[in-house]
């Protein structure tokens, strides 16, 4: 088997006297397609992160494609080929749907490419990604101008506009409707099909379970689960975390 | 339009603006007007960090200043030999530009208005430091004499005047080249939202750094030819508040987030201003200035938020919607 995409071990962070994460394991495979889930307050974005970077992990390693991510800023993270799209979208305000992509393509794409890379082709891409996403007719509008799905939907454009091998869409389905949690599953199962490595957190089961092929818990900053969702989700534990006693 | 394009048009509306004021052939219309070009390097330069990544700079005067006692320093280290102005801008250019990079680095990890106190720190500091330099002059100031003859135009004021239209068409091309290049997309972002910036491979740190010190660079160099504009420099005029008040009210009031906005609050506001000045109707009291100032801003804070370009954009884009 190859060696894992993602490796995090025994990774840990505290806020002042409140331990956010300890001694979290995580291996995820290329290709893989794994559901993050824990009640509110669990760790899980703060585990997305020290991911990406956003925040700096107290103890333990992430180590992605081979690499030690020890002291490699967010932006260098995302150079890498770890992408996010985050809990609330955060959209660049003043510029327009199509600029918001450029901006990937500007300073992850082209900046991984070197000199060899094509600057024409920038319009092309971002053309393109807002086609996959369905947005095509909206990129000279600015993000205000969009509905609350399609801003999730600009937030995985731009995310997979920085052309990633991991995806962590950190809820991205939150306070959507019925059939838009179907636009956006959709979305991400093409992306899978492309052969992009996905972690989903979410707290929607029927899109989790739908999607994972492993579902991961975490319980007041401890993983308590890790496997089938099947298994996951009958797991005594578990089920006490979601349900109590 | 591109850069070389604009930079040709922008030079000759430059030698335009010359050649008319050399038609009046009045030596106080230089005097003013590059008071009023002064402003125009300092607002656009306060908009390449302020407007265009969002940090509010409260230190414009340290910057100013810091250029200005370059001068002054220079000057009387090489006494007896008359240094050319364009050498000294220079000189002032790098040492802001530089304190404009260590600025940045201490503080830039400071967000919104905490970053915005240690600037006006920064000024503070700086100005203490200049007021108990001696070899400046220290709290007394420093006469600068004048050579007789200017190169170039003759009159040393038309000579003033021409450096600093010059200083004002390049720190307004290099805003614009700015605003259409990558480097603007990466300073758009930081002012959006930072931690997306990140995400989306944008080096933070090191757009910012660029920023502060092309912000200060500018600031130094228009704080260099200083010392022969005023020709007595004492920390109280190099340091004086209105060039950070004008050079914060400017852009917001022309607009912060284009090139054209703080060319325009520079040239309205500090024409507004000259004539303030001289206008026997207020009366000759200097701090009426800062009053107009004031209440200009408090006028656009609450009609166009967004100044005169943003609330032209706005209008351009609903009559395209509509």
């Amino acid at each position: 088997m190859n060696a894992p995409l993602l490796e995090v071990t025994d990774l840990g962070k505290r806020f002042g006297g409140f331990v956010a994460l300890e001694g979290i394991q995580l291996s995820v495979t290329s290709g893989e397609r794994v559901g993050l889930i824990g009640p509110n307050g669990s760790g899980k974005s703060t585990l997305v992160n020290c991911l990406c970077g956003t925040l700096r992990n107290d103890s333990g390693r992430v180590r992605f494609d081979g690499r030690d991510l020890k002291g490699l800023a967010a932006h260098q993270r995302t150079r890498l080929g770890m992408a996010r799209s985050f809990q609330l979208p955060r959209p660049f305000g003043s510029l327009s749907i199509a600029a918001n992509l450029r901006v990937p393509l500007l300073y992850t794409v082209k900046a991984r490419a070197g000199r060899g890379f094509d600057e024409s082709s920038i319009d092309a891409r971002a053309a393109d990604l807002l086609a996959m996403v369905g947005l095509a007719d909206k990129g000279r509008r600015l993000p205000r101008d969009l509905s609350q799905v399609e801003m999730r939907k600009l937030e995985l454009a731009r995310a997979m506009a920085a052309e990633p091998k991991l995806l962590i869409a950190d809820e991205a389905m939150a306070g959507l409707s019925h059939s838009e949690i179907d636009d956006i599953l959709a979305l991400l199962r093409r992306l899978s099909a492309e052969g992009i490595t996905i972690i989903l957190i979410e707290h929607i089961m029927r899109a989790v379970m739908s999607f994972s092929e492993r579902l991961v818990v975490l319980v007041a900053g401890r993983k308590i689960a890790d496997g089938p969702p099947d298994e996951v989700i009958r797991n005594p534990e578990v089920e006490k975390a979601y349900l109590g006693e | 339009m591109n850069n070389r394009l604009f930079l040709v048009l922008a030079l000759a509306i430059a030698v335009a603006v010359f050649v008319i004021c050399r038609w009046f052939a009045i030596d106080y219309l230089f005097f003013a007007g590059y008071q009023i070009l002064l402003y125009v390097v300092l607002a656009t330069a306060w908009n390449i960090l302020g407007g265009y990544t969002g940090y509010v700079n409260f230190g414009t005067a340290a910057f100013f200043a810091m250029g200005a006692y370059s001068s002054v320093a220079l000057i009387k280290f090489f006494s007896g030999v008359a240094l050319p102005i364009p050498l000294l801008m220079v000189a002032g250019g790098l040492v802001s530009g530089f304190v404009g990079l260590g600025m940045g680095y201490l503080t830039l990890r400071l967000r919104g208005v905490f970053f915005s106190i240690a600037t006006l720190a920064l000024a503070v500091v700086v100005q203490t430091l200049i007021t108990n330099w001696d070899y400046v002059g220290g709290s007394r100031g420093a006469y600068t004499v004048r050579p007789m003859v200017a190169p170039i135009v003759g009159s040393y004021m038309q000579y003033l005047f021409l450096l600093m239209l010059s200083l004002a068409v390049a720190a307004i091309a290099t805003a614009r080249a700015i605003e259409h290049s990558e480097l603007g997309y990466g300073f758009a972002t930081i002012r959006d939202d930072e931690a997306a910036a990140e995400a989306s491979g944008v080096p933070t740190l090191r757009l910012k750094l660029i920023a502060t010190t092309l912000t200060g660079m500018f600031m130094g160099m228009a704080g260099a030819p200083y010392p022969y504009y005023v020709t007595y420099l004492d920390p109280a005029s190099g340091f004086n508040l209105a060039f950070a008040v004008n050079s914060i009210a400017m852009p917001l009031i022309g607009g912060t987030t284009t090139w054209a906005g703080p060319l325009i609050g520079a040239l309205l506001l500090g024409s507004v201003q000259q004539i303030a000045t001289v206008s026997t109707v207020l009366g000759t009291h200097p701090e009426v200035n800062l009053l107009i100032v004031g209440l200009l801003l408090i006028a656009f804070v609450v009609a166009a938020p967004n100044g005169i370009v943003g609330f032209f954009q706005a209008r351009l884009r609903q009559s395209r919607a509509a």
